[in-house]
């Protein structure tokens, strides 16, 4: 493993030639096809770098683990614009240790990205060094920027393939003030999606919205007190305790086991169709039904992709993930379109890993 | 005209009566080459650079846009993109050895699906016209452009277009699902898709913002929101700028992001209220539009909240809204300062920087300090919010000498923006306006890798040639090259 401490380090680590796998806090290294690749730690590049809660910008090293971030904001009564997703759970991980700079890359976003938008929605600006070995810059630390490409938003999601985030610059918000989950007991699938199209249809700014078969349906509000009892009043079902409700939202992420697990991203009226086709697979129902965990044995992917939807094998056994690819595949022109643009930051290719 | 653009190439202008031909096969009604007619589409929304183009054509199909890119592809022909031509950065100057591509017959919303809340609409639709689609099931597009009544959807995507709203409800990124996309070798691609962040590179994060450089879209898939059950605005006076500012940083403090922070200073107070007349207070510095939108129990709360604050900020004047023509009212003079301006002078130039919100005062004193040695008069319109500052440079094009110092004098402005921390360009675009300040905020480094997803699209460089990058570098050659340590022309500058 190179840890290297500098920007200069991976400047000439990457001149050098060679093919690397980056690597944050190690809570995504069972994604993707089994692979050789020298790894390169990022945990030489942490720490904060300028946090200026007045202006809810944050700048930090990519190796800075989330649950120091997520402490640091929380101490100014400030949460990260996004809802980052921490993979390490799923993997039987203790949560918190993904770095930063993984959960941009990787581009995942968790519950309540159906009201706060995702991930790439919220990187203002990066450093980083492709894979021709040079230091670039992309965006900037403000919160309002349309100067040149945006190359934060294709940095995040590139899972490492364009280049090494060395430092990013998050837009941060005001955490909210109350949380409430409306939580309606005994719906199916069907009437579990009519329940939460019909909460998101209406002006309601329904943080969250998740089914998880035997607990039950939960509603997600947040904001300023009156606020949010005004809008928990127009929902159905009856309102969690804070700590209740923080456990659903617990649930609604998938356990760690030896399953197969899927992530099916899909137009939330598909959800339905999509469920009731992989009747053996463990569900749980996200983002108004616009995302559904899958645990266990099935053709996922075909159904998925039946319903107009996208399937990722997020957890699998290693020969299975040797067979499958993790990312939903593409059309050829956008496959042809990406590698053109990976070609672009990464000419020989030292970020090709096999993994997707 | 102060502008360089890239020299026409004569062989391509010898060779417009067959292409014109050319064109004409594939779209039989749709070609203009009449000099009088080719003359409307001379400039976009920054009237002060004009070129009418060599040849305009303006389609109505995907097949058409991709069969009229592939044949300038195969023939080495420019083509400039063009959706209603209210870009504000020369997004859309034609080039005289140039295409015009006009979207304007892409006028249809083809599909809109309540319950998974998007709307799929052509390129040439307009901002407000997505709304009007669907208000009538309760629902809204989020960014609104002052220009909505006039402004495309394709622009839109173009220029990842803002408005008042885009503090609490984001740009144009993050309001589109997908675009279909033709390239200019004429492959037809579908970026993003219909569901919530779709595999592989965000390569619609990359098209968004990019300007008409990396493709011509030609359909838009956009997010459609409930409309909130309620909005209110306050209107707060403050006698200094200062006070205004610290009320600003005092309410994000307070953790409220309303749906609109607007300010405006006293040259721009006078001009929008002598033009519409609403009962803007005169005798102050600066004036603060807040906007709170959602149940009324929220509204009624934070406006509580807010004048509280405001009060102890100094403000001397405060009005809360208590119906809807009178919180429209509150908005008349923000949203009509731009005509309003153009009453007190012959010609503005609008000015677009970011800047980190807390150094306003300063950047104030410093932009009125620059309007005395430019001795040319400003107003500035702020999203005070999220630090997106408009300067409106008066200046009268009949008098020599006025244009190019107001051009100084915008450059001066966006100096002063990177200086202080903050950016060029907040909504309006590089263009052809900031591509030669481009150097301030990024090294040759930096520009050569976003140069080279250009060459991923569009290799030979000929769709919207001149915009946006400062120095025009063949694709071959950027592959080739190593800028080690990023030389610069701004040494002295401090970068990100």
């Amino acid at each position: 493993m190179h840890t290297p401490n500098s920007v200069q380090d991976l400047c000439d680590l990457f001149r050098a030639g060679g093919t690397f796998e980056i690597r944050g806090g190690g809570s995504k290294a069972e994604i993707g096809a089994p692979r050789e690749a020298q790894l390169v730690s990022t945990a030489g590049l942490a720490g904060v770098i300028d946090y200026d809660p007045a202006e809810l910008v944050l700048t930090v090293g990519a190796g800075t683990p989330l649950a120091e971030i997520q402490a640091l904001v929380a101490s100014e009564n400030q949460m990260l614009a996004f809802d980052p997703f921490d993979h390490g759970p799923l993997f039987g991980r203790p949560a918190g240790a993904a770095t930063i700079g993984g959960v941009i890359a990787a581009g995942v976003s968790g519950s309540q990205r159906l009201a706060l938008g995702a991930a790439r929605d919220h990187l203002l600006g990066f450093e980083a060094v492709s894979g021709r070995g040079e230091r670039f810059i992309g965006g900037a630390r403000v919160v309002k920027n349309v100067t040149g490409y945006d190359l934060p938003k294709v940095m995040a999601g590139s899972w490492g393939r364009l280049g090494v985030m060395t430092q990013l610059t998050l837009k941060i918000l005001p955490a909210p003030r109350v949380r409430a989950t409306m939580l309606v007991e005994g719906l199916d699938v069907a009437a579990a999606v009519a329940a939460m199209t019909a909460a998101l249809r209406a002006p309601l700014e329904v943080a969250a919205a998740a089914h998880l078969p035997g607990i039950g349906t939960g509603l997600r509000l947040q904001g300023f007190g009156p606020s949010v009892d005004a809008r928990a009043a127009q929902l159905p079902g009856h309102r969690l305790s804070e700590t209740e409700g923080d456990a659903f939202w617990q649930a609604a992420l998938p356990p760690a086991d030896d399953r197969p697990l899927w992530r099916v991203h899909c137009q939330p009226s598909a959800a339905l169709a999509i469920v009731a086709a992989l009747p053996d697979l463990e569900t749980r129902l996200d983002w108004g039904g616009g995302l559904i965990w899958l645990a266990g044995e099935g053709d996922v992917r075909a159904v998925a992709a039946m319903y107009g939807g996208q399937a990722m094998l997020v957890r699998a056994p290693e020969a299975m993930r040797a067979a499958i690819p993790c990312e939903h595949p593409q059309p050829a022109g956008v496959a042809a379109l990406s590698v053109r643009v990976r070609r672009a930051f990464d000419p020989a290719g030292i970020f090709e890993t096999g993994r997707f | 005209m102060t502008l360089c653009m890239p020299p026409p190439d004569q062989a391509v202008i010898a060779r417009r009566a067959a292409i014109a031909a050319a064109l004409r096969a594939i779209v039989p009604d749709g070609v203009i080459d009449e000099p009088t007619v080719l003359k409307a589409y001379e400039s976009d929304g920054l009237t002060a650079y004009r070129q009418p183009p060599m040849l305009a054509v303006l389609p109505e199909t995907t097949a058409q846009v991709a069969a009229i890119l592939r044949y300038c592809q195969a023939e080495g022909v420019k083509v400039v993109p063009r959706g209603s031509g209210t870009s504000l950065s020369g997004g859309a100057l034609p080039l005289a050895d140039a295409v015009l591509l006009g979207m304007a017959k892409f006028n249809r919303v083809l599909e809109v699906d309540y319950d998974d809340r998007f709307a799929v609409v052509q390129p040439g639709v307009t901002n407000l016209a997505v709304t009007q689609a669907v208000e009538a099931a309760g629902f809204y597009y989020a960014p609104d452009p002052s220009s909505q009544i006039a402004c495309s959807i394709g622009g839109n995507v173009a220029e990842n277009s803002g408005g008042v709203h885009c503090l609490k409800y984001g740009l144009t990124t993050n309001n589109v699902l997908g675009v279909e996309l033709v390239m200019m070798d004429g492959e037809i691609v579908r970026l993003g898709s219909r569901h919530l962040d779709p595999a592989g590179l965000d390569l619609l994060g990359l098209v968004v913002g990019s300007e008409g450089l990396l493709g011509v879209v030609t359909e838009v898939t956009v997010r459609i929101l409930p409309k909130p059950q309620t909005a209110k605005a306050l209107l707060l006076g403050f006698s200094t700028v200062e006070g205004a500012g610290a009320c600003v940083a005092g309410v994000i403090a307070a953790g409220i992001i309303p749906a609109g922070m607007e300010m405006m200073d006293r040259p721009a107070i006078h001009a929008a209220e002598a033009f519409v007349r609403v009962g803007y207070p005169l005798d102050v510095d600066a004036l603060l539009i807040v906007e709170l939108d959602g149940p009324a129990a929220e509204c009624d709360h934070l406006a509580a909240e807010v004048e509280a604050i405001a009060t102890a900020n100094g403000a001397v004047s405060c009005r809360v809204s208590t119906s809807e023509a009178e919180r429209l009212a509150f908005w008349a003079g923000r949203k009509a300062a731009f005509p309003a301006v153009s009453r007190i002078a012959p010609d503005y130039y609008c000015m677009d920087g970011t800047i980190p919100r807390r150094r306003l005062p300063d950047v104030l004193t410093r932009i009125s300090e620059l309007a005395v040695q430019h001795e040319l008069g400003v107003a500035n319109v702020f999203h005070a919010g999220d630090g997106n500052l408009h300067p409106l440079i008066l200046y009268d094009a009949n008098q020599p000498g006025q244009l190019e110092r107001a051009e100084a004098f915008g450059e001066d402005i966006l100096r002063l923006c990177v200086e202080v921390g903050g950016v060029l360009t907040g909504e309006h675009g590089v263009g052809v306006e900031k591509r030669d300040l481009m150097p301030l905020m990024f090294n040759e480094t930096d520009l050569a890798h976003q140069q080279r997803v250009k060459c991923a699209f569009d290799p030979d460089l000929l769709l919207n040639p001149g915009k946006v990058f400062p120095t025009l570098h063949r694709c071959a050659e950027l592959g080739r090259m190593h800028v080690h340590g990023g030389a610069t022309r701004f040494p002295d500058i401090p970068r990100f």
